[in-house]
Parts: C-alpha cells; structure tokens; sequence
C-alpha cells in the first residue's frame, strides 16, 4: 500500500471539492453540489479510518511507544538556511485521532446539511466553503512545521469568517464574521511573535527538532532561550506564553472568547463542525503539540491551568442565563475547552504523571461526537420552531422523538453521568487536577455540577416546559439525511467512553492504565445529579419558580445574563479609544499637519515666484531704476571692501 | 535574449497606436503589444533558468553596453539578475491587466493608451538598466505620463492631485540626481569618473560622501514608495486617477522606488546603508503603522486602498532597511506582491465605481448580490492583503517579519513587531470595507439592476489573480529566483562591515 498517496489524499480531497464548487459549482451543478462534497468526504473519512486504524494497531512500536511517521515532506519556502517552511504531514497518535474526528464529524455535518440547506441558491458556496474548512483544519493537524500550522490556523479562520458570514445579507452575519476573524487576528498575532521568538533561538521551525532543541538543557539552543530575558521572564516562557495566546483566541479562553457566541450567527451545521467539535480545539491540539516544551516551563503552564480553569467557570455561569439555545451551547463549548485547556495544566510528562494530557485528548475526542451532536440537535429544533429563543420552544418531544432522544443522551454526556462518553473523560480531568491542584479541582467540580444544570434547563426548556404552538404545516424533523447524523452521532455519545484512549494516546507515547474509582466518581456524579434535579424542579414543568431564583440572585444573575460586561469593555476599548484616539487623531494629522506642510511649501514657492516675477516686467525705465541701485550698492560694497 | 525588446516592443506599440484611428483598432494594438510583453517576460524568465541551468554564474545576465555619451562616460548598459526579473514580471502583468479594464476608454484613447504604452517603457528601461544615468532617464519617462493620465482622464480634483503628484515626484527625482551625481564624482574607475553599477559596486566610494549623498538618494526614490513623511502624493495622487492609471501608478511606479532604493542606494552606499538603517526603520513603522490607522478612517475606496498602499510599502522599505538577506528577500517579494493586489484591488474598485457611480463605503451595499464576480474579485485582493495564507501577501509579509526579526537588536526588535501588529488593523480596515460595501443588505434599489463583469474586465481580473496565487501557493519559484539576487546586495554590505 502506497501509504503517502492515500494520505495525502485525505487533505487533498476536500481541497480539490473547494476549488470544483467554487469554481463552477453555482453555476453548472449548484443543486448536486452537495453529493458530490459528502462523497469526496466520505471517501476522504474511510482513508482516515483505515488509516488511523492501521496506524494504532498494526504499525510497528518501539518500547511500547507508536512512532511518528512523516510520509510527506518538501520545503515549501526558504527563509534562511537553517529556517524554513516545510510542508509536510505528521502521522503520529495525536493527528490520527484528530484525522478521524476531523473527518467523521465533517461528514456528518455534510450529510445533515444536505436536508438542512436544501433549496438554498447558495447550496455550492456552502459546500465549497464547508471543504475549504475540513481541508485547512486537515492540514493544521497534519502540520510537521510550525510555520505550517500557522498557515492553516489562518486559512481555518478564514473559512470560519466565510461560514459565518453565509448569510451575508444580514448585518448581525456580517458583523459576527468580522468579530470572530478580527479577535482570533489578535490572537495570532501573539502566535506570530511566538514562533518569531522560539523559531530565533531554536534556529529551526520544524516541530520535532524545535522540541528536541529546547527540551535538552544542554544545548545550545536550550541556552540561549534562557538566557535571554525580558521583565524578568525567559524568552522560553515568553514564546509559549505568546503561542499559547494564539491558542486562546482559536479556542475561546478568556478575553479572547467573545466572538464564539456570535459566531452562531452562521448556518447551525457550521456552529456544530467549526465552533463544537474542530477548530475550537485547535488551541488545545496546538499546547499538546508543544507539550513537551510546555511541560519544561512551568510558569506558561501555570498561565495554561488557570486560563482553563476560569474560562470553564466563567462560561458555565454565564451558560445558566442566556436564552438562545446556540449562545448557551457556545458558551458549554467554552467551557468543556477550558477543561481540556486545564487537564493538560496540571499534567506532567510520562507515566501517570502524564494523566492530564490523555484525559484532555480524551475529552477532546468525546466533546466533539455529544457537542456537535447537541448543535444538530439544536440545528433540527430551529429548523423546525424558526426560532433561537428557548420561549419560542417547549414540548418539543411528541413532535421530533429522535432529535429528543439524541438530545438527551448528548446532554447526559456532557453532564458526565456513567455510562456515557463525557463521564470517562472528565473523570479522568478532575482525577488529574484532584492530584495536582486543589483549586483547580474544586473550580472543576463545581463547573461539573453547573453543566448538568444548564444543560438540563435547556434540555427541559426545548422538550419539555410547555406547549410550542407550531403554525399550520410543518415538517417534522426534517428530511432522513438529518435524522442519519443524529442516530449515529447519539450512539457514538453512548459508547465513545469505551475507547481504549489510554492505550493509545499518551503524553509519552507508552499505554496507560487506567480504572475508574468508584469512590472518587461518587462526588462528580453526585454534584452533576444534584444539577439535573435542581433544573427538574425549575425548568420541567410551566412554573416561576426560576424568576424566584433568578431575582435571589439579583445583581449577579443580571451581569451574568449581560456576560459580565466583557464585550462592552471591548467595544469601549476598540469604538472609543482606539478609533477616537488613534485613528482619528492619525487621520486628522495626515490631512491637516503633513499634506499642509507640502501644500504650504508649493503655496510659498508660489508667493515668492509670484512677487519676483515683478522684477521682469519689461519696463525700461524699471530696468534702469534696478541698474542704478545695483550699481550704487555694488560701489559702496566695494568701498567697503577696499577702505 | 536580447533585453533591448524589453523597451523596444512597449514604444513600436505606442508608435502604431499613434497610427490607429478609432477605439477598436487602438485597443487591438495597445492588446497585442501588452501581450507580447507578457510574453516576452516570461520568455525571459524561462532563459534565465535555461541560462542558470547550464551553469552561468555571472551577476547579471543577457548584458549588453552600448556608449551613449563618452565625453560624461555614460553608457546604454542593460543586464538582469533576479529581482530585475520579478518586477518585470510584475510590470507586464499590470500593463496587460490595465490595458483590458480601459477597454471601454472613449475619451481620447488613442493618446491614453499611447501614454500607457510610454509609461511601461519607462518602467521596463529602469529595471534593466545598469547605468545610473540611463537608470535615471527612464525613471523620468516613467513620470510624465502620470502627470497627463491624472491631469486629463482624472476625476474629482485632478488638476491639483496630478501637479502634487508631478511636483512631488520631481521633487525625489531631483534628490535621486543629486545623489546619482555624488556617486559619480566620488568614483574613480582607472582615473574616471563612472556611473555603471556593477564598476560602482566593485569600488570603495569615501565614507563621508556615502555619508552625504546617501541621504539624497534614498529619500529620493523614498517618496516614490511613499516613505513617510513624503507620501501624501499617494492618497490624492491614486483616488483621482482613472483605474488604469492607478494600477500603473501602484503597481509599478512606487515599485520604481522601492528597486531604486535597494539597488542603487543600498548596494552602492553600504557603509552609510548600514548607519541610516535606524532612521530608515524608524521611518518605515511609522508609515506601515500610521498608514495602518489612516486607512481604518477612510470612507473612500481608493482612498482606502491608497493609504493601505502607504502602510504596504512601509514593508518594503523596512525589509531593506533591517539589511538580512531574508528581509531583503522579503522586501523584493512584497514588491511584487503588493504590485499585483494593489492593481488587483483598484482594477475592482474601478469596476464597482463605472457601475455604481460611487466610491464612498457606507452608500455601497450587498455588491456580492448583484455582481458576484466583481464582488468575489474585491474579497480576493482584501484577503490578499490582510496576509492570508494561499496568496501572495503572506509569503511576502511573513518573509520581511522573519528576516526583521534575525536582527538580534532590541530597537529593530520593537520595530517588528509593531510592523508585525499592523496586519490586525489591516483585517479590521479590510474587513470594514468588505463587509459593508459588499457584504451586507443592498441598500440602493439602483444596484439591483446592475451587471456583472464582462469578459475584458474578468480577464483582466484572472491574471492578475493567477500571479497573487502562483505566489501564494508555490512560493519557492520566486523566492529562489530572488535570493541570489538579495545575496548580492548583502556582500556588498557585508563587506561594507568588514571594511569599519
């Protein structure tokens, strides 16, 4: 088996499905568009598997530990001798995991948006864009170089920016895609300096050797990055610590996440391939890639654990108030990335040391099958009440049964109780904190208790609470093609638990054993149970029961409902100080200082030509006046110069 | 090859359109002679590799000289390495590109395509020339048409706008002359005074007058580029000037600058190269920054995009002054890059306005309705210059950042990354642009009933977009084309440093 070509193929495939529907797609086959994109992917989806299958159980191990294959490889852009673009394609445990994620749930995203995005005008452009996306997420986790990755960070964001802004006649879209692009810009510029940092004192870009300079104490490279300093911080420390920002900014940790909520403006396939289950965790694979420099530093790491740690709080207490169904599954999407974020926080390099970073892999792998679930779940929902807002919802379970079904296994996940896939996960996060960091333990625990809660109160409000009147003729839960997705991803919400993720994807590459202690489960599901109950008590049945709550919670409740205010400072910062204090003062300096100046000088040269020109009139009797005073001045220079 | 067809074939064309009568018969011409050129640019391109291939490792080739004045010792001498090739690559890709969207020229066309002609000649006898002063003579055939192209086939207030240009542009020509002057009387080649290039780079002009004339001619063909603060010719200068005038006048003229700065300042100056590089830095993040935040206040299209070319620009000259060999790379690449996204985005601008009547953002609207084409064209070229990967602007931007940052100096260090910042304000500008004039909802009920792009204009537009993607996606062909080129120039400083 020619394993580059068939490799290569998976990234190639959708990139080759973009170029045909952008191309012609709208033009020629706009309505067909569509099959041909789910079968490329298809196609591109089964080479994942069978790939990442061969490559988990039947490639060679060296004590016990799966090696890195590099089947693709070629300079792309030369810089300087030592540093280079490569593009090139890693298979190792960490990007064959990601392959199969990236793939299934893409496809599953194309399948259920063959029925929801039927009869669009714009059905070739959605598909084109859609594998534009799968095609650049592909190529960030297959990335060998840095500088790699970094291409595709922004061509993903790109892509996100073009499916936010689908409906790009709606202003909201418009202005949601540019928020989104323009904060993950941000971001990446910290990403940028990052690489432009550790890429100058590792001399190289490469991921594997840049790994292997700066985690040997003894070489050079190693040296100089911890030589050198700024405000008392290593350039080491620096360098991560800027990659890891651009990491938040994909990923939504705060400050940076405030262009996930509204990046639901876009179609809610795209909210649950892009903004659930693959670029939003492209933060997350981008700190396990550099896990091992990380874990040489200490102090970035520390700044990794705690921005995780509040991110998953925060978005959890803010998820509890907000009333549209995708801002509150954004902000749950937040939350489960800051565990993730966190996990690999408190985790160490090697052995049981190591637990963090498989159970973040490990949540990473399951969040995406129950998150991208509950956002085609919720995507059946509003195609069916034409509605975000939960009052527009209610009782929904007599007339889509299979999305209700779906909807609560994904919400059972998620909460962590057993047997469902969210329980492995998180259980091994907690029991990673629980014996690295206390504070970071209990921050997590709690945000467990408040996930069950918000995500039964939404449970309940869609299916439950109420009568949604629905007008004349509807159609149900939409076409087979949606329902498909949802029965497959629902069973695999049910039994991706029971992956054999420690075997496979470790920190240090040898298998993990690892067993659930009943004992230490007891509290984590027991904070989730109680958060189920409490969201029965308010939310199942038609009551104001909430309102009580609400108004005990008084000033509290209302900044988490506005989101604690965090996009009004920005919009403070960006509308009032930098538009009015810089661009406006620049704009003005420009016009009225500079272009004066120049228009000043052509104005004096002018003057002064204007009043000399005088001087040649042609009048004689002038010339002879400025003889005369030339002569009288030059003979009395003279007397002068010769008394 | 012979590289005088280079000047020959853009002249016989402006002579036979003199010959032409009517607007089809003249654009036929002014067609067929562009065509040749493209044509003969990438002949030349592909000799060069053949030539290369077969192991010629002279610094320039296809050299030719010819005296012109011998009493002055002032020569025809022409020859190519490299960076000549890319920016007349650049060069032919505009001149054909601008040539189609006039297509529709009504008014005086055959003198406007005469001066369209006249100008590539120009821009082409100054990337292949050898000779300071022959260098210098075209540079000025390459001003005068602007002057007449704004002046008359301008719009908005174009008289003022093409005498500041005209007046500032002489304004650097004549500081280049002085320094072109200084570095001939400084020079001694067997006991004569010289203006050849490759004589002047094997000698040692004095310190002080390095020190002195430097100056001249790098603020000289500085304001060609729009060095800060000498850029206000830009602004004005662009947004009166008909569309094809401005892809001539952003695609190739502030590239003059740039490729005189490198290859006459720089390479024959280095010692002084090497202590103005601070100011020279200074003075370019100011203008990519300040550029930056000007744009985000424009409300014009074509000032938006003139203003965006200052902050552009700043890339250039900052590549040259942080003196890597990769920044320099870096620099040549961002020439061309910006070369074509900038015609691309005034060749997008030129069509929205013939068909709209406006150029002002907020009264546009829902433009990717009506004219998909034009609409996709003018996303193309914002996306191009907000560095995304995939097209040209990030190779080149990522190329200068890289190469700034090898210089290990903790001014030169801020300095990128303030440059390095830019790009956010970049999106924010690009993005307030697209998403309002044409994104959104149509806010005009004339628009509805507008048309797409016709076959002239979508040509015109693929071209140049397979130039911005043939570097974008395959990068390494210009790059290495580039190198030796940039290798060269850093010798010359390098040994500039040797010899303090």
């Amino acid at each position: 088996m020619n394993s580059s070509l068939y490799i290569s193929l998976i990234p190639l495939l959708p990139l080759v499905t973009f170029v045909l529907l952008g191309l012609f797609g709208r033009k020629y086959f706009n309505s067909i568009s569509g099959i041909i994109a789910t079968f490329s992917l298809g196609f591109s989806c089964l080479l994942s598997i069978s790939i990442a299958y061969q490559y988990f159980f039947h490639s060679e191990r060296v004590n016990g530990v799966l090696q890195q294959i590099i089947p693709v490889k070629f300079t792309w852009l030369q810089f300087s001798p030592g540093l280079s673009i490569d593009m090139g394609i890693v298979l190792d445990p960490l990007s064959a995991m990601m392959l199969v994620v990236i793939t299934f749930i893409s496809l599953m995203v194309h399948i259920f948006s063959l029925g929801y995005m039927k009869g669009e005008a714009r059905f070739a452009t959605y598909y084109a864009f859609l594998s534009l996306f799968t095609f650049s997420m592909l190529g960030l986790v297959m990335s060998t170089n840095i500088f790699q990755m970094y291409m595709f960070w922004e061509l993903v964001g790109v892509s996100s920016f073009l499916l936010i802004g689908y409906y790009f006649e709606k202003p909201s879209a418009v202005a949601a895609a540019k928020k989104a692009f323009i904060v993950t810009r941000f971001a990446d510029l910290g990403f940028l300096i990052g690489i432009l940092i550790l890429s100058f004192h590792a001399q190289t870009l490469d991921f594997q050797t840049l790994i292997t300079r700066l985690t040997d104490p003894q070489s050079a490279q190693y040296l100089s990055i911890t030589a050198g300093s700024l405000l008392g911080v290593s350039m080491l420390t620096w360098g991560l610590v800027l990659v890891f920002i651009g990491g938040a900014g994909k990923s939504a940790m705060f400050p940076l996440h405030i262009w996930l909520p509204d990046a639901m403006e876009g179609p809610t396939p795209v909210s649950a391939l892009i903004h659930a289950a693959t670029m939003v965790v492209a933060g997350v694979y981008l700190v396990a890639r550099l896990f091992p420099i990380f874990v040489f530093d200490s102090a970035a790491l520390t700044v990794v654990t705690y921005v995780g740690a509040f991110s998953a709080l925060l978005a959890a207490i803010i998820a509890c108030t907000q009333t549209d169904i995708k801002r509150v599954l954004a902000y749950s999407t937040m939350s489960q990335i800051g565990f993730m974020m966190f996990a690999l926080g408190v985790s160490g390099h090697g052995g049981e040391e190591g637990l963090g970073y498989m159970a973040s892999m490990f949540h990473l792998f399951t969040h995406a099958f129950f998150k991208s679930l509950l956002f085609l779940g919720a995507g059946a929902v509003i195609h069916l009440v034409h509605s975000n807002e939960m009052i527009d919802m209610g009782g929904l379970r007599k007339h889509m049964p299979i999305t209700h079904i779906t909807f609560l296994i994904a919400c059972l996940a998620i909460s962590g109780i057993p047997p469902f896939a969210g329980f492995f996960s998180k259980e091994e996060i907690l029991t990673a904190a629980f014996h690295a960091n206390k504070v970071v333990f209990f921050i997590a625990l709690f945000t467990s208790g408040l996930t069950a809660f918000y995500m039964f109160r939404l449970y309940f409000s869609i299916f439950w609470r109420g009568e949604v009147h629905l007008h004349g003729e509807h159609h149900g839960e939409g076409t087979l093609s949606m329902k498909i997705p949802l029965i497959i991803l629902g069973v695999l919400a049910l039994i991706a638990g029971f992956v054999p993720f420690s075997q496979l994807i470790t920190s240090d590459g040898i298998a993990l054993e690892t067993h659930v202690d009943l004992l230490f489960s007891l509290t984590p599901v027991a904070m989730a149970v109680i958060g189920i109950l409490i969201a029965i008590r308010l939310y199942k049945t038609e009551n104001n029961r909430s309102d009580g709550v609400a108004s005990a919670f008084g000033g509290f409740y209302h900044a988490s409902y506005k989101k604690f205010y965090v996009d009004e400072v920005y919009l403070f910062i960006t509308k009032k100080i930098i538009f009015n204090f810089i661009g406006r003062p620049v704009a003005w300096f420009d016009k009225n200082i500079i272009d004066e100046l120049m228009n000043q000088s052509a104005a004096i040269t002018a003057a002064v030509s204007e009043n000399i020109k005088g001087l040649q009139s042609g009048k004689v009797q002038g010339y002879a006046m400025y003889f005369f005073w030339g002569i009288l001045g030059l003979s009395a220079l003279f007397i002068y110069l010769f008394n | 090859m012979n590289l005088s067809l280079l000047i020959l074939v853009p002249l016989l064309t402006a002579v036979a359109i003199l010959l032409c009568n009517g607007l089809k018969q003249v654009r036929s011409v002014a067609l067929l002679g562009s065509a040749v050129q493209l044509l003969l640019a990438l002949g030349l391109l592909y000799t060069y590799h053949q030539e290369r291939e077969t192991g010629n490792t002279a610094q320039m080739l296809f050299e030719f000289n010819y005296t012109w004045f011998a009493n002055l010792n002032i020569n025809y001498h022409i020859g190519v390495d490299g960076i000549s090739i890319a920016m007349i690559l650049l060069t032919s890709f505009v001149v054909i590109s601008g040539v189609l969207v006039s297509w529709s020229m009504e008014m005086l066309n055959k003198e406007f395509f005469f001066l369209l002609m006249f100008l590539s000649m120009g821009a082409y006898g100054f990337f292949i020339s050898l000779d300071v002063f022959t260098l210098f003579f075209f540079l000025e055939v390459a001003v005068i048409p602007k002057f007449l192209l704004i002046g008359i086939w301008g719009s908005g207030k174009k008289e003022y706008s093409a005498m500041k240009l005209a007046l500032m542009l002489m304004g650097g020509s004549a500081l280049v002359f002085v320094g072109l002057c200084g570095l001939y009387f400084n020079s001694s080649i067997n006991g004569a005074h010289s203006f050849d290039i490759l004589a002047l780079s094997k000698t040692h002009i004095p310190l002080n007058a390095q020190m002195l004339f430097f100056p001249f001619a790098f603020i000289g063909f500085g304001i060609f580029t729009a060095l800060f603060p000498f850029h206000t010719w830009v602004p004005d200068g662009h947004s009166s000037a008909p569309t094809a005038a401005s892809m001539f006048l952003a695609g190739i003229s502030m590239k003059l600058g740039g490729y005189g700065c490198l290859r006459v300042a720089v390479y024959l100056m280095p010692d002084a190269a090497h202590a103005y590089s601070g100011i020279i830095i200074l003075l370019s993040t100011i203008a990519i920054i300040y550029g930056a935040f000007a744009t985000m206040m424009q409300t014009d299209l074509k000032y938006i995009n003139a203003y965006s070319s200052i902050s552009h620009c700043g890339f250039v000259i900052l590549g040259i002054g942080m003196l890597t060999p990769t920044s320099i790379t870096g620099a040549v690449l961002q020439m061309v890059s910006h070369g074509l996204m900038t015609a691309l985005f005034f060749a997008a601008i030129g069509m929205i306005y013939t068909r709209t009547h406006t150029r002002i953002v907020a009264q546009l609207g829902g433009l990717l309705k009506v004219m998909p084409f034009i609409a996709s064209v003018f996303i193309i070229s914002g996306l191009c210059s907000l560095g995304l990967p995939g097209f040209s602007g990030f190779v080149a931007e990522m190329t200068v950042f890289m190469g700034a940052w090898q210089n290990p100096d903790t001014m030169y260090r801020i300095a990128t990354i303030l440059a390095c910042a830019s790009i956010v304000v970049t999106a924010v500008y690009i993005l307030r642009a697209a998403g309002k004039a044409v994104m959104g909802p149509i806010n005009d009920d004339r628009f509805t009933s507008l048309s797409d792009a016709v076959w002239n204009e979508k040509l015109a537009a693929v071209i140049l977009i397979s130039g911005i993607v043939a570097i974008g996606v395959v990068p390494f062909w210009l790059s290495n084309l580039v190198t030796p080129g940039t290798e060269q120039i850093i010798l010359q400083t390098g040994q500039a440093l040797l010899l303090k």
